[in-house]
């Protein structure tokens, strides 16, 4: 049985305690850091972090690219959306492809 | 383009031709494996797409409902809220292996029996905002999970095609041409040997002939 959990400002994580998520607060880059290290040490599948705490720490995010588990996705916060995850899906294809054939 | 170091001997020429055959069938095997990696990828890239814009959506949604109920209510009762939930959400995986590209798959699991039931406060002290936040999370997470796994997907299979791609140039552009080429080069100098031990045989024979017969004097005296 995994786990999910959500990591951002106390504001945009809030709601998905609703749910069953588990949500740990952070609000800048370190912290999101040491809570995504803890967290991926333990049975959590999947981490939503706000697209602004992960646009701070973009090595920590690529350790876990190339691994099965966790998956760790980038969600917009209460702040708005920055259009960080979908630049992040278009990185995906220039990587595979060699450009982004899919931009509109 | 530069040839192996190699000995040009039969046994080597040998040995080159058999590495050849194989780098020629791992070639082909390594495009199709990028070929059909490939179209899965942008299959699922596509719908990432169209998920990621669906979940934004939803969440900027909730989190407007989000930010009216905080307005409305304490943080003391909101914590009371939402901290203490009842419904809590598991995953089961299970992998897939797509062109040897494992992708975890997840199936949500729910602790109560109506996924549903994800109020876990009573509604008397509650804004009615917060009912709406709730329901649009709901609403939005079996959306959120399919976009976890479609993403993580499409970076594994991001990273596995760029490391195909490389090996497939690397094969077309190095290696099968440099083999090539030393054959070419082995055979060459091979034939060349041949060549030049005809003609010293002959060349020999020559020379035995007219030690024998003595030729040359008898055309002399002609």
């Amino acid at each position: 049985m995994y786990k999910i959990a959500a990591v951002g400002d106390r504001n945009s994580v809030y709601g998905f305690a609703s749910l069953g998520l588990k949500v740990f607060f952070a609000e800048d880059g370190a912290e999101a850091k040491h809570v995504i290290r803890t967290l991926a040490a333990e049975e959590y599948a999947v981490i939503y972090v706000t697209e602004k705490l992960i646009s701070e720490i973009p090595d920590e995010i690529d350790k876990y690219s190339d691994k099965p588990l966790p998956a760790i996705i980038p969600i917009p916060g209460v702040a708005g959306n920055t259009g960080f995850g979908l630049r992040n899906v278009s990185r995906f294809v220039e990587q595979a492809v060699g450009s982004d054939i899919l931009s509109d | 383009m530069a040839i192996l170091n190699v000995n040009p001997t039969r046994m080597e020429l040998t040995n080159l031709k058999r590495k050849l055959t194989t780098a020629r069938r791992g070639h082909k095997l390594l495009k199709d494996k990028r070929d059909e990696l490939m179209r899965r990828f942008l299959d699922l890239v596509r719908e990432n797409k169209q998920l990621r814009r669906e979940v934004e959506q939803g969440l900027k949604k909730a989190n407007g409902y989000m930010s009216l109920a905080r307005s409305a209510m304490s943080d003391e009762a909101l914590n009371v809220a939402l901290l203490m939930p009842k419904q809590e959400m598991y995953l089961d995986i299970s992998e897939k292996n797509v062109m040897s590209v494992m992708i975890p798959e997840f199936s949500v699991k729910f602790k109560t029996a109506d996924e549903n039931d994800v109020y876990s406060y009573g509604f008397a002290d509650t804004a009615i905002d917060l009912d709406e936040a709730v329901a649009a999370y709901a609403e939005i997470m079996q959306k959120m999970i399919r976009l976890a796994e479609v993403e993580k997907a499409c970076s594994l299979m991001a990273a596995e095609i760029e490391k195909t791609r490389r090996r497939v140039n690397a094969l077309e552009y190095v290696m099968i041409p440099q083999y090539e080429e030393t054959i070419k080069y082995i055979t060459m100098k091979l034939d060349e040997n041949d060549r030049s031990t005809t003609t010293r045989l002959m060349k020999v024979k020559d020379m035995m002939l007219e030690q024998a017969h003595h030729y040359s004097q008898h055309r002399a005296q002609e």
